[in-house]
């Protein structure tokens, strides 16, 4: 088996519009949930989300592009961009036919959606942009990062909600690992912050209406964020081969299904997944330094998760540090844990962990090290990172410092 | 602007040129325009003219709207808007 390198990493959320500005508000704990700037925002009754400010498609793309991307995949190019630029591959030769992409996103082309069911049912216009369909297919974003870059080897788009990118990233860690591709640019993006991306979640009554709290008895709720984050895996001894700068290493990842419930989280599925993903990398509990939690700031989920991370790392867990960077991001839906995985690279690389904001009252039923507030200076080796996602899938990955 | 006008203003933005760089016996490969400029400039005809272009991108040949050459589109939307009048 192959080891699995990470060789470049991008973004853009509303923490930033690239890794270094993102990984210097989660160092910071800047907060990026603010009032949402949507069309009909009026006829909300959540009006606050972690939206992309100040973006400007048409200093990224030309006019004819702009017209066949939608916003997820918009973000997604972006961040691959940067990518791939660290990373320092060029996939044009026969390195191409080996490497593909694998996304993941729980919506894809929402705002398309909801442009054009805005055109013929407000409207009452029967006639539609020839651009809808290849705009908001799930997998247009990793199509149209496999046509910029000349990847040619398998690309696919995953879709398991809330869990989309990690297990996304966690298939592309296993075909690196087992030899099937030779690098995979993956990660996950999501763009649903529009009136009906919105009033469908308001519908569930799990959004808070003024902010994400994650694990603080006061929690009212998650808050929607927007963005992507891409990266490049690659087969370990290639990266050394070319004397690349590798971030982190990929070390285990598991999945695993609830299979109880549509919508409510599971304690029993979510530990397996930890301690698989602890049993596949071959690390002991006692190894983890850092767990980035799903953490949504909702009743349902903190305290099954606190539970979970509780029983899957026994003694250990009073030593874990645990937060979830939602409190800043927002949830980033399909795209969530592909945002989170900066966080952890920057808890192996630089030795920072990055808090959970919004933090006002200890909770009995979460009473795990959640990084309050402030980040934490402490040097750890491996971590986890976890997406559970509706639905009762969820997948963990473990990484290791380089 | 006359409909002639307004379908090379259409189908010179399409092919990212200048209107004047737009001739009448042109075809749509001269000008670059793919399969997916080609669905994009009908839906800007319709939206401009108000019409309903007859026209399959799976039997190009056998459509009403003839698209060989920059004059015959011209001439079919002509038709089109004299049959809506």
């Amino acid at each position: 088996m192959r080891r699995v390198a990470i060789t470049g990493a991008g973004t853009i959320n509303a923490l930033g519009h690239d890794v270094p500005t993102t990984l210097e508000a989660m160092r910071e704990g800047r907060c990026g949930i603010g009032p949402l700037d949507i069309r009909d925002v009026d006829r909300l009754s959540i009006r606050i989300g972690a939206q992309v400010r100040d973006w400007q498609p048409e200093t990224c793309f030309n006019r004819q592009n702009i017209a066949l991307y939608d916003r997820f995949t918009q973000f997604t190019l972006v961040a691959a961009k940067e990518a791939l630029a660290q990373s320092g591959l060029d996939f044009r030769g026969k390195l191409g036919l080996e490497c593909g992409v694998v996304l993941g996103t729980a919506g894809g082309g929402v705002n398309t959606w909801d442009e054009n069911y805005r055109t013929v049912y407000e409207e009452g216009k029967n006639r539609v942009h020839p651009f809808v369909v290849p705009k908001l297919m799930n997998n247009a974003a990793a199509s149209h990062v496999s046509m910029e870059y000349a990847l040619r080897g398998p690309s696919f788009t995953v879709a398991t909600a809330c869990a989309s990118s990690n297990h996304a990233m966690g298939l592309a860690f296993q075909m690196v690992r087992a030899g099937a591709a030779r690098a995979m640019v993956t990660g996950g993006a999501e763009a649903m912050l529009c009136f009906g991306g919105i009033k469908a979640w308001e519908g569930l009554r799990v959004m808070s209406k003024d902010a994400c709290r994650p694990f603080s008895a006061n929690r009212s709720g998650m808050v929607q964020g927007e963005g992507a984050a891409v990266f490049v895996f690659e087969d370990w001894k290639h990266a050394k081969a070319r004397g690349a700068e590798i971030l982190a290493e990929v070390v285990g990842f598991a999945m695993t299904s609830d299979a109880a419930d549509i919508v409510m989280p599971n304690q029993t599925g979510a530990e397996r997944a930890m301690t698989g993903a602890l049993a596949d990398a071959g690390l002991n509990p006692e190894d983890v330094g850092y767990l980035n939690a799903h953490g949504t700031g909702t009743m349902a989920n903190d305290k099954t998760e606190c539970a979970a991370v509780a029983h899957a790392f026994g003694h250990h867990a009073d030593r874990l540090m645990i937060s979830s960077t939602k409190s800043m991001h927002g949830h980033v839906i399909g795209g969530t844990g592909a945002v989170e995985l900066l966080a952890c690279i920057m808890a192996l690389r630089d030795g920072v962990i990055a808090p959970t904001i919004g933090y006002e009252e200890p909770d009995p039923e979460c009473v795990l090290d959640v990084v309050p507030n402030t980040a934490r200076q402490k040097k750890v080796k491996a971590v986890l990172s976890n997406a559970f996602a509706f639905g009762g899938l969820n997948a963990v990955l473990a990484l290791k410092a380089a | 602007m006359s409909v002639r006008d307004r379908v090379i203003a259409i189908l010179a933005e399409q092919a990212v040129l200048d209107p004047a760089e737009v001739s009448p016996e042109m075809s749509l490969e001269e000008l670059g325009i793919d399969s997916l400029g080609l669905v994009e400039a009908i839906f800007a005809i319709e939206e401009s003219f108000d019409v309903s272009v007859p026209f399959n991108a799976n039997e190009p040949g056998k459509s009403a709207f003839d698209i060989t050459s920059v004059a015959a589109i011209i001439a079919a939307v002509e038709g089109l808007v004299a049959a809506r009048a």
